[in-house]
């Protein structure tokens, strides 16, 4: 731990270290170098959300480096979450890019195993996974408070990065997964960022299960939050991803919305979402994935009371 | 065992294209009980090629032959007569079978006809699975006798990942969640507290990673 008693410092670790409920947000690296793109989608979420994530090639999609996107945001003033997954990635290059984003300025970094390839745009490709999500945890927090690498050699400036993971309540085996979170906490994971949450009771069962088990106390989790543009992204989402839940009456109510208005009744919901994660106990925050639509990024943080965000020195 | 396929018919004609006379080698082992290079393989492939080459008007010899394992020098050397009285041969062995081959006849030029695939068995008549990557570590008995990093997608040690939805993997609905079952099992016979332990990042220097290997056994050594 550094001299000032933070992790690394970074400012979603001292909003969440200060008892506030912490708001990130998200943004995907354009498909191709093109920086004024990347600008175009960050700049909206300046000042409404304390830290961004940056997409580590989603969906197995090839676009601009996760390192190179969040440095240009660290270059703009803006607070990057830095995401890395296992599948395109040995432990010789992970390790290598975790100093890299540590010396580019880089203090956050969530850790992932990373939608297969075969959903993306190579599926002909070769798939690493050398080390999975846990072991990429343990890595990262091994380099940062052991100063050492995976075998154990000395690094000369451990990296300082706050470091998370991702959490799914709604994957099978649904009773494991209170479990696998536990694993993640113990691993190393400061804070948590949940898969989209639509299932309001399954999420507060399992939320519940983590409080009774003390893992909130342990580690920060940010409840995720997509809004639904329409009734076919809803239908969309429950058919075709895979761990997704989403109920059948929010389909309806979206649908019920009519025509033209859908978008409105998506971001309503999400709303109404934050403000109960609010009050939820074991909720440290909300992870707002506005996927494709971060310009709206500033209306629904508005309107869910999220503004403004607090400043920690 | 090792698990292989038949190549198209049309891939095997195109490499044998320049020749009239072949000769065609099936195997006793794997292949035969796999049904993929076995004595009826040898049999259908041979006379599906001389019929496609008469129909062309350019008759082709296929000579069929069995041999009882294409993974060992001993019976590879009874083609040792008649292996240069062929243009080429063809050999319905997994990818050793071609390899020993143009090792002990280095004139001659092989051909593979099946591309192999895994090691593995039959789970029913006609479907064979995956069960071993031949990683060099086994670890099965960490996970009740099933395999994550031959039957997970991603070689998780610590699944089931995000994806796993219904008992299925994320990659397709063909593909079981091994996670899903590892999981089902312990919590089954009262043993999750197993996946609480970290595992620790896999030496794979055992594995292909480590490039090619070899097994030497001293007291078989002369």
């Amino acid at each position: 731990m550094s001299e000032n008693g933070y992790k690394s410092g970074s400012n979603l670790e001292k909003v969440l270290k200060a008892g506030h409920f912490a708001f990130t947000g998200e943004c995907g690296p354009p498909k191709g170098a093109n920086v004024a793109h990347l600008k175009e989608k960050m700049e909206p979420l300046r000042g409404m959300v304390d830290a961004i994530n940056v997409t580590d090639n989603q969906t197995a999609v090839v676009r601009m480096s996760s390192k190179a996107a969040s440095c240009l945001m660290v270059q703009a003033g803006l607070e990057p979450n830095f995401q890395m997954v296992c599948r395109d990635r040995n432990r010789i290059a992970m390790q290598s890019d975790i100093l890299g984003a540590s010396a580019l300025g880089i203090r956050n970094m969530l850790c992932l195993s990373g939608d297969h390839q075969s959903f993306g745009n190579h599926p002909e490709s070769k798939n690493v996974f050398d080390i999975d999500s846990m072991q990429l945890i343990a890595l990262v927090k091994k380099m940062r408070d052991e100063g050492r690498f995976l075998n154990d050699e000395e690094i000369d400036e451990p990296p300082k990065l706050f470091i998370g993971a991702a959490s799914n309540p709604f994957g099978d085996p649904v009773d494991f997964r209170v479990y696998r979170l536990a694993n993640k906490i113990d691993a190393g994971a400061d804070f948590i960022q949940t898969q989209c949450i639509y299932n309001m009771p399954r999420f507060r069962e399992f939320i519940k299960r983590a409080v009774d088990m003390g893992l909130t106390e342990k580690t920060y989790i940010l409840a995720g939050v997509t809004p639904m543009k329409s009734a076919g992204m809803a239908k969309y989402m429950a058919r075709s991803v895979p761990g997704m839940d989403v109920p059948a009456d929010l389909i309806k109510r979206i649908e019920g919305a009519g025509k033209g208005k859908m978008a409105e009744e998506g971001i309503k919901f999400a709303i109404e979402q934050i403000q109960e994660f609010k009050e939820m106990k074991g909720v440290a925050g909300v992870h707002l994935m506005a996927i494709e639509w971060e310009h709206k990024v500033p209306e629904i943080a508005e309107r869910a009371g999220m503004l403004p965000r607090p400043k920690v020195d | 065992m090792i698990i292989a396929d038949r190549k198209p018919l049309q891939e095997i004609q195109e490499m044998i294209k320049p020749y009239d006379k072949v000769m065609l080698v099936g195997c006793k082992g794997c292949v035969t009980v796999c049904n993929a290079g076995g004595l009826k393989e040898v049999q259908i492939l041979a006379s599906t090629l001389r019929i496609a080459r008469k129909k062309e008007g350019r008759p082709l010899v296929v000579e069929e032959r069995m041999l009882e394992r294409q993974c060992d020098p001993e019976y590879i050397e009874q083609l040792r007569d008649s292996y240069d009285q062929y243009d080429a041969v063809l050999s319905m062995a997994c990818g050793v079978g071609p390899q020993f081959l143009s090792e002990a006849y280095p004139s001659q030029r092989f051909f593979p006809t099946v591309n192999t695939k895994f090691m593995g068995g039959a789970v029913q008549h006609g479907i064979w699975e995956e069960r071993c990557a031949g990683c060099g570590t086994c670890i099965i008995h960490h996970f009740d006798g099933m395999c994550p990093i031959a039957r997970c997608s991603k070689s998780l040690q610590h699944g089931p990942c995000g994806g796993s939805a219904g008992g299925l993997c994320e990659v397709s609905k063909e593909i079981v969640c091994i996670w899903d079952l590892i999981v089902r099992k312990k919590i089954e016979q009262g043993r999750l507290d197993d996946l609480r332990k970290y595992w620790a990042a896999k030496d794979w220097r055992t594995a292909r990673d480590g490039g090619p290997r070899k097994s030497i056994r001293e007291e078989l050594v002369k």
